[in-house]
């Protein structure tokens, strides 16, 4: 397997995804088996080739400095699952995860 | 609808489709530009139009499932159109077929929706797709598949198969997609209509949902290559909203019907890869003879490694891209939340339930290829891959005008038939992908049926190369003489 279930656990802590158990065991395998096929790009020896990061020669596109019109503030809230005072609100910070 | 049913007559023939006389409008045959010069002859008002495709949609919509939503009252007395659930419209609800978007209404229009508004044209509604763009059926929509109108026992394609059966099934003239890694270009062919990813950069970005931004590229879903150019003229071009696009050439609208001088390369990695059914490299081929009668020159040629190693270099560089994208969906600003005590549960948890299997796979890969230990073994690497990639089409280009190739592999197939194995769905794109990592232009046309399903050919040329892409595209459609209404229809 090119993936253990741990590895997976931390990966998910990562970007921040509480998988249940069956989903661990089955994203385990599934992963293993792409990061398997994925691995072929190392069979390559790229040494000296540049990267390429972006489809585009494109450098420096600089816009204007210019105020334009920008969003009420109760429309950028609008879609907000919850605000008070004009601010978005969450769930307190700092507390540990199985809280 | 006081004037429904008025006389057409004498029966006309536009383009390849044909308006019967004393005939409702038939929508499963009607192109864009024939609804345009319906509407400038005003032998049908706008009100008559939009009715005529929600009829349609009353009819089929049941059975394709290619609308997430409707928008019956829309504005524009122009052309409908139908736009994939990932282009932002401002008061109507985008959800790119993910739970955690459910609900979402974006404050700001697109600026792709902007200008199709501003060009007149009315919104019929948002169509389904694969959860964040990320698949090649739609099977992977959090509010169930697409199906295919010439069987809907099978897919449309992906992830625009929304659009594709919406546009092939007669319930929109044209529609918008986006195209990542071939979500234009394959639910096009699938579905026996036109297709086109444009160049990198040629269409704005602004207020699209982010899947993978190197590669994202917002392109028409058409009945004809000339309807593909007219919509193209509409959404390409400079945009200060989008920092990634550029400067675009007018836009000519096709009408040439040889191919003198054309020299296309038929890389033979795209046309023998593994996989290829009998039934799609034939009619394929038999496209390659009628490009040769039309005065094209036809040579074999080689993409040695992009077709290789293109599907493991996009499966690393997307997934990294979609990793970073996806990251501001926490519950905070907007979309699903899903509650907790503290806050780094109310994210996990929000994410959890939020997204769907496939975003969660991509999301894990791209945080593995992006982490600290593996970032130069697998992205730095898939890096450099893309750069071979880009470099061996740009030899390419030197001998020849295009490339020609099957656009999919397969005809559509199955509903089920792919969805439990990610990796099995990730080869749909085989042929699509290598041109996408270089960022190139892809025109995807029916060229005739493998066991009573459409096949596709995908056309690739040089970066803004549009134009010719059209030009080839039309005479090859005209040479071909497909047609685009799904048997069972007619």
């Amino acid at each position: 397997m090119a993936i253990s279930k741990d590895e997976v656990l931390h990966v998910a802590a990562l970007a921040r995804l509480d998988l249940s158990e069956e989903e661990a065991d089955r994203f385990t395998e599934q992963l293993g088996a792409i990061l398997e096929a994925v691995s072929k790009v190392s069979e390559l020896d790229l040494t000296g080739v540049e990267p390429l990061s972006h489809p585009l020669d494109l450098v420096n596109v600089w816009g204007k400095d210019e105020p334009r019109p920008s969003l009420p503030l109760e429309t950028a809230l609008a879609n907000a699952p919850e605000d008070e005072q004009g601010h978005f609100r969450v769930p307190p910070t700092g507390m540990t995860r199985e809280s | 609808m006081g004037q429904r049913g008025l006389p057409f007559a004498p029966p006309k023939r536009v383009g390849g489709g044909l308006v019967g006389a004393g005939a409702a409008i038939d929508t499963l045959r009607l192109t864009a530009e024939e609804a345009a010069g319906l509407l400038e002859r005003k032998e049908v008002s706008p009100a008559e139009l939009r009715r005529a495709y929600f009829d349609a949609i009353a009819e089929r919509n049941e059975e394709l499932h290619c609308y997430l939503r409707v928008t019956e009252d829309a504005e524009g007395d122009g052309v409908p159109i139908a736009l994939k659930d990932v282009i932002g419209t401002k008061g109507v609800e985008t959800t790119a077929g993910s739970k955690i978007l459910q609900g979402y209404v974006p404050v700001f229009d697109s600026t792709v929706a902007a200008r199709c508004k501003d060009a007149g044209l009315s919104l019929l509604g948002k169509t389904n797709t694969d959860e964040f763009a990320m698949g090649s059926s739609t099977e992977n929509s959090a509010f169930g598949p697409s199906h295919n109108p010439w069987d809907p026992e099978r897919v449309p394609g992906g992830s625009g198969g929304g659009s594709a059966a919406a546009v092939a099934g007669g319930l929109a003239p044209w529609a918008l997609g986006s195209d990542t890694g071939g979500s234009i270009k394959q639910p096009a062919s699938l579905c026996g209509i036109v297709g086109l990813r444009p160049t990198y950069g040629t269409v704005s970005r602004y207020g699209i949902v982010a899947f993978a931004s190197s590669l994202d590229q917002v392109g028409p879903t058409t009945k004809t290559v000339r309807d593909c150019a007219l919509l193209y003229r509409v959404i390409a071009g400079r945009d200060p909203c989008d920092s990634t696009t550029v400067e675009v050439p007018p836009v000519e609208v096709p009408d040439a019907e040889d191919l003198n001088g054309l020299r296309i390369g038929v890389p033979r990695e795209l046309n023998e890869a593994e996989g290829i059914e009998p039934g799609v490299a034939e009619a394929v081929r038999r496209a390659l003879d009628s490009a040769e009668e039309l005065g094209a020159t036809v040579e074999e040629c080689s993409l040695p490694r992009s077709v290789e190693y293109g599907l493991a270099c996009y499966y690393i560089i997307a997934p990294a891209e979609a990793s970073s994208n996806l990251a501001r969906y926490d519950g905070v600003r907007y979309g699903l939340r899903e509650p907790a005590d503290g806050f780094d549960a109310m994210v996990e948890r929000t994410r959890d339930a939020g997204f769907g299997d496939e975003p969660k796979r991509r999301i894990m890969l791209g945080a593995y290829a992006l982490s600290a230990g593996y970032y130069e073994a697998f992205y730095g690497q898939a890096q450099k891959v893309r750069r071979v990639i880009a470099d061996e089409h740009a030899a390419l280009f030197e001998r020849y005008d295009l490339l020609l190739s099957p656009t999919s592999p397969t005809v559509a197939f199955r509903i089920g038939e792919k969805a439990a194995n990610p990796l099995a769905m990730y080869l749909s794109d085989v042929l699509t992908i290598p041109a996408n990592m270089a960022g190139l232009p892809g025109l995807s046309i029916p060229c005739g049926l493998s066991e009573g399903l459409p096949v596709g050919l995908q056309l690739v040329g040089p970066q803004l190369s549009e134009n010719l892409l059209f030009r080839a595209g039309h005479a090859l459609e005209r040479a071909i003489g497909f047609d685009f209404v799904p048997e069972r229809l007619r």
